[in-house]
């Protein structure tokens, strides 16, 4: 294991702004190496189709800017730096490039180019309608533009703050989602919602919500949760194309940092799973902000003499079975961080899955970090303890590991 | 099969049998009494129009003997067809929920007279008949009222999610007011595209106090969306009357600065010309109300008896005196396009299809049981896949 830390520490340059940042920048760019094969063959427990993609099968797609540079690797590349917002309006205007029927509504989405800056100068540059600035109306906006989705449109949905989202929950559930089935599959929805959520720096109850834990029952759409600018980037873009409805979750605290990403340009599979660090002690699993709490634990189990694998599991619909899998049959321990609420959030499900599948590798039973039960408080020291804090990650798999 | 093409068939023989006789009244000119297309007809609404912030359209409308009949034939069939759901749901081969339509029928059918099927209808859950009128058959109804896979929606719909893409049929939706939303899509796609055509939002006087009816209309107006929001007021919110639900039952004022006109939605002829001023007013100024003043003989549903909050006396008033089919037949004997015989043997003919069309469906099959799981997303998670080494890789999962 250490050798990875030098390899990777020789090879990278590391602009980096924030202390969690380095340590993903460090496990992205080894990701090119053996991981690639690890999870290039088989299948998700889900389905049954042969996906055979090997480092050597690539099928390259025409899409691909350059059809070439495989073999080199990113960090050579020059690539572009950039923080996360920029990463996800880079890939939306790609998008909105590419595709004239890509449209974009949300509140301030439009002249004033976003509350967090996704959509700046897109309003510029594509006209009024296409960026369309909506009243305070979320249920009938997000109707509106289910509606125009259903005639062969792709709008993205911004929602300010994932928690407004709740007063759309109907048409979201029910003509978002069931609209497929019910129709006998005359009508797609190709809509992506988007928007921050999570616990930020004293926001508020209200303005702190985890949505993901409501909207995982509801059949018909996909959800993924992203984390740095490389994947907001690929999944934003692969959200767009996708013809099922996609919700996609961003997180207040990780819009400003910073990465090198490629010029180049790429789609990120919606279903897969992230493997951040390769280990073979203990499987983590994560997704959003809570990675980074991960590995900042990580720094000091590897200190302690621990191995962990991170997985940061991106797909929280359906989840990526398939990586998560063969990390369980190598480790036979699961930890899972996460910012959702304990009961009935993605952890217990991600529990309930894992332990259907996968019992007979389990030498421990699963443990689940989530967000305490309540409402999140506004003083500072409250909502620390809210959410999962590091010491308690490197507490939870010393108590795994024993 | 289309509705049009049926009657196409059906009228011109027996027709051609009666002689032609001269009208003697004031505002209708010569025809001969065959079911041509060419005479056109000046019929006066029973009631005005009222416009609130616009201008009314004129009470005389015309039309010409061959769409009277079309009307007759095609309402005829509606209210068989809802009138056979009855007895159907009684003998339990039609489950769960089933909202019938009849007595609303000159709604279904002034519009489609007034529009093509480039533009789109989307309503709530009383959707069997708007269907028929968009160009759905009576066998895939029936299928789908009894949960067969020749179904329009392939059985997994049911009787609130009857859904024609081709023909501009936007469903059929369960929950009250959420398709008022989706409508405004339909106008924000079609003022994006471009299309010059407009949408046909319905809704019910129950739903006329949902607030995202108020959201939706002011975007619309905002945008000046080509959004037609037409409120079927049948005065019953379920089992409560209007006057208890709403301070201001007056639905067509209800949009204040978006023009509205109230129509007598019993009147097919009304219906028709309301529409048509509609569509031309969306494509010019954007969205407009419109209130048809119907009325339902059934219940809100087929557990409902309807009558636990109205008088029987009411209902079959209303059977006696606006019955929009007993219109219609009316005009027909008046201005001598038809006479008693045929429109009876036009009615057989239609309980005829109907029984048909539910023997066929009764034997059709069940949705197969590998059809709970296709259509949950497109193509199963089929997207593209793409790899670590950031390049754009296809694989296709189911």
């Amino acid at each position: 294991m250490a050798a990875i830390f030098q390899g990777i520490g020789a090879a990278a340059a590391l602009p980096s702004t924030e202390k969690f940042h380095s340590q993903s920048r460090r496990f992205v760019s080894a990701r090119k190496g053996s991981l690639f094969v690890v999870r290039s063959d088989g299948r998700p427990s889900l389905g049954s189709s042969p996906r055979s993609r090997g480092a050597q099968h690539l099928i390259t797609n025409a899409v691909a800017a350059k059809a070439d540079a495989s073999a080199t690797s990113t960090a050579s590349k020059p690539g572009h730096e950039l923080l996360l917002f920029e990463a996800l309006r880079e890939g939306l205007e790609e998008e909105m490039d590419r595709d004239p029927r890509v449209c974009v509504m949300g509140e301030d989405v439009g002249h004033y180019g976003g509350s967090y800056k996704v959509t700046k100068g897109l309003a510029t540059k594509y006209g009024d309608l296409r960026v369309l600035d909506t009243p305070i109306a979320e249920n009938s906006f997000t109707g509106m533009g289910i509606g125009a989705a259903m005639t062969g449109l792709r709008p993205i949905i911004e929602g300010m703050n994932m928690g407004f989202l709740l007063l759309a929950f109907n048409q979201i559930s029910n003509n978002c989602g069931m609209l497929h089935y019910t129709s006998g599959g005359q009508f797609k929805i190709p809509v992506v919602i988007r928007g921050p959520g999570g616990v930020g720096r004293q926001l508020g109850a209200e303005h702190s919500q985890r949505l993901e834990s409501y909207f995982q029952s509801i059949p018909g759409i996909q959800m993924v949760a992203c984390s740095t600018p490389y994947n907001a980037k690929g999944l934003m873009k692969a959200a767009i194309r996708s013809e099922n409805p996609v919700i996609l979750f961003e997180h207040v605290l990780l819009y400003n940092l910073k990465e090198r990403i490629p010029d180049e340009e790429y789609v990120l599979s919606l279903e897969e799973a992230e493997m951040v660090r390769p280990g073979e002690h203990v499987t983590i699993l994560t997704y959003s902000r809570m990675r980074y709490h991960v590995m900042q634990a990580a720094k000091t189990l590897v200190n302690k003499g621990y191995d962990p694998e991170v997985i940061d599991i991106r797909s929280l619909k359906p989840f990526d079975l398939y990586t998560i899998g063969n990390s369980v049959k190598k480790t036979h321990r699961v930890l899972i961080v996460e910012e959702c609420m304990r009961t009935g959030g993605i952890g217990a499900s991600l529990t309930a899955a894992i332990t259907e599948n996968f019992i007979d590798y389990l030498d421990a039973p699963i443990v689940c970090l989530s967000s305490q039960d309540v409402p999140t408080p506004y003083a500072g020291t409250l909502e620390e303890w809210t959410v999962v804090q590091p010491a308690q990650i490197v507490t939870a798999v010393e108590q795994l590991c024993q | 099969m289309a509705l049009s093409t049926s009657l196409r068939s059906n009228l011109i023989k027996p027709l051609t049998a009666l002689t032609a006789l001269s009208s003697t009244h004031r505002l209708r000119s010569p025809f001969s009494s065959s079911a041509d297309d060419a005479t056109v007809l000046t019929i006066e609404t029973s009631v005005p129009f009222i416009g609130h912030n616009c201008e009314p359209p004129s009470r005389n409308v015309e039309t010409t003997p061959k769409e009277l009949l079309g009307f007759f034939h095609d309402m005829a069939l509606m209210r068989r067809m809802e009138i056979a759901s009855d007895s159907l749901y009684k003998s339990k081969l039609i489950r769960g929920f089933c909202h019938l339509y009849d007595g609303q029928e000159a709604v279904a059918v002034g519009m489609e007279a007034a529009i093509t099927r480039r533009d789109c209808i989307i309503t709530a859950y009383r959707d069997h008949c708007i269907y028929l009128g968009r160009g759905g058959t009576l066998f895939e109804c029936f299928s789908e009222l009894m949960g067969r896979q020749s179904g329009c929606s392939k059985g997994k719909g049911g009787s609130m999610h009857f859904y024609k893409k081709e023909n501009g049929f936007y469903g059929g939706h369960g929950i009250v007011g959420a398709q008022i939303p989706l409508g405004c899509g339909l106008a924000f796609a079609q003022k994006y595209s471009k299309d010059e055509t407009v949408t046909f939002a319905m809704y019910g006087d129950g739903a006329a106090n949902q607030g995202q009816l108020f959201e939706a209309l002011n975007m619309a107006a905002l945008w000046d969306l080509p959004a037609i929001l037409v409120c079927e007021n049948n005065h019953y919110g379920m089992g409560t009357a209007e006057w208890r639900a709403a301070k201001s039952p007056a639905y067509y004022k209800r949009g204040d600065y978006v023009p509205g006109l109230k129509v007598d939605g019993m009147d097919v002829l009304a219906v028709k010309q309301a529409c048509r001023f509609a569509k031309e007013h969306a494509l010019k100024n954007g969205p407009i109300i419109l209130e048809m003043d119907t009325y339902r003989y059934h219940g809100h549903s087929m557990s409902d008896p309807g009558s636990t909050y109205r008088t029987r006396d009411e209902i079959s008033g209303v059977r006696q005196e606006r019955d929009p089919i007993e219109r219609v037949r009316k005009l027909i004997l008046s201005h001598e396009l038809s006479n008693e015989a045929e429109l009876k043997s036009i009615e057989k003919e239609i309980r005829g299809q109907v029984d048909d069309a539910i023997a066929q469906a009764k034997e059709s099959p069940m949705p197969d049981p590998s059809e709970l799981f296709t259509n949950v997303y497109v193509k199963g998670f089929g997207i593209e896949v793409a790899g670590a080494d950031r390049k754009e890789v296809r694989g296709v999962l189911p």
